[in-house]
């Protein structure tokens, strides 16, 4: 046993660790989303210590770490490319197969005496705990979805209650992901349509008062944070299951605001009701790549008659803008 | 899911009773309560309405008793499935500048960043 070959790494989050963190969150760089695969200590772990497997997102890597503190386990770090476990165990890389490659290579076998592992529930997706057991004789255990509650498993004898068990979607884990959201509806090509609105403002309205140029820019930030900020803060409260009608319901309250502030003309307000309806509906329904219960099946649905519907009142915006402009 | 409900009557999720051995195995990684134990021990679709096509229990059902068509219930993979006409894909991996939505963290892949210490090898 050369234990002393196995970095030991800290379960006391720095400075620097939450800087990371907030650079993944603002979306500013994902330089450094990944941390390296491997085999790491948390205190002194012996030969019976538990062998706690995660993907090696720094935001994932950082929490497990921080919510073992004051235990003595084995931590194995698989190589998911810097993505988080269930987005992973989806896409394949958190695997069975990086599973055993990554056990074999770290020579995990000749630190612990036992062979279970204890895995992410939400790992399911990508590893067959079967398969695993019949290809290498590792013993899979799934346990909690959340790390947080890995103390709690671990002196349970490795047992989870059903809340251990049931993903959540609570408040503050939906307004986590708001800014990656926000910035997503800003970045790429996106980035042009706000230049591309206020060209649309100035043309329609050209001569106009400021505030009549800015109409279709504020329609769509409108939108924007209808879908953006409203959808995730009223996600439970929201008439309707669609993402795309919730989006849809959103945008209409935020465009709806933005006209009246802007004392806009009847038209113009119906027309930035429509645009920012269409907006938030859209990135509602993107929403859906976020939500931990929508169904691949749902979404094809719901996105057959949302996106026609979403087209046509963005056109009718327009057609509004124009007849405004020069009939109204 | 406490309070969360979406489009009902679309889940592809099957269970062939006749296949099930009771190991119970679809309970224990069910993000969402889908499947209940039935009075003879083997598993019944307790809320098909609640699945969300992940694929967990297909993928460790050892006895090939449930399908599913598994995938990513997210809006950007399915239009980029459809743009590209390929399979629904979230592109987490791909081009950075790919306007990605959350899931994944927010988009893409970096190299990976070393932690300051040696990757540990196997003792000899």
């Amino acid at each position: 046993m050369t234990e002393s070959t196995v970095p030991q790494v800290s379960s006391t989050l720095s400075a620097a660790d939450t800087i990371a963190r907030w650079k993944l969150r603002w979306r500013i760089s994902r330089d450094g989303a990944a941390v390296s695969p491997g085999l790491f200590r948390i205190g002194e772990p012996s030969a019976e210590s538990p062998v706690i497997v995660t993907c090696n997102y720094r935001m994932t890597f950082d929490l497990v770490r921080r919510d073992l503190g004051g235990l003595d386990v084995w931590l194995l770090v698989l190589d998911t490319r810097g993505v988080n476990v269930w987005c992973a165990a989806g896409k394949g890389t958190f695997s069975s197969r990086e599973l055993m490659l990554r056990a074999a290579l770290t020579g995990l076998e000749r630190y612990v005496s036992h062979r279970t592992l204890v895995l992410p529930q939400l790992g399911a997706t990508g590893v067959s705990a079967a398969d695993v057991r019949a290809t290498s004789g590792w013993r899979v255990v799934f346990g909690p979805v959340r790390s947080r509650d890995l103390k709690a498993f671990l002196a349970a004898g490795m047992k989870a209650t059903p809340a251990m068990r049931a993903v959540t979607f609570t408040f503050a884990e939906r307004m986590a992901v708001v800014p990656v959201e926000l910035v997503g509806a800003f970045v790429g090509w996106f980035a042009l349509i706000p230049f591309a609105l206020l060209g649309i403002g100035a043309l329609v309205s050209w001569g106009g008062a400021a505030a009549l140029i800015a109409q279709p820019l504020a329609a769509y930030l409108a939108g924007v944070i209808g879908g953006g900020v409203l959808v995730p803060a009223l996600l439970p409260w929201l008439p309707g299951r669609a993402l795309s009608l919730k989006g849809a319901e959103a945008g209409v309250i935020a465009g709806l605001l933005a006209g009246l502030v802007l004392s806009a003309p009847p038209l113009m307000i119906a027309a930035d009701t429509l645009l920012a309806g269409a907006v938030a509906s859209y990135i509602g329904v993107n929403f859906t790549g976020t939500t931990p219960y929508t169904s691949p099946s749902g979404v094809e649905k719901e996105l057959r008659v949302a996106l026609p519907l979403m087209g046509a009142a963005s056109v009718l915006a327009g057609v509004l803008w124009v007849v405004q402009a020069f009939g109204g | 899911m406490d309070g969360f409900r979406y489009l009902g009557g679309v889940a592809t999720l099957e269970l062939d009773r006749e296949k099930c051995t009771g190991c119970q195995v679809c309970l224990t990684v069910c993000p969402h309560a889908v499947f209940a134990v039935d009075n003879d021990r083997r598993v019944q679709i307790a809320d098909l309405d609640a699945c969300m096509e992940c694929g967990a229990c297909a993928n460790n059902c050892a006895f090939g008793a449930i399908t599913l068509t598994p995938g990513v219930g997210c809006a950007a993979a399915i239009i980029r499935g459809w743009v590209t006409n390929t399979e629904p894909s979230c592109g987490c991996s791909d081009d950075v500048s790919a306007p990605a939505s959350a899931c994944c963290g927010g988009a893409p892949v970096a190299t990976g960043e070393p932690l300051g210490s040696d990757q540990p090898q196997a003792p000899a």
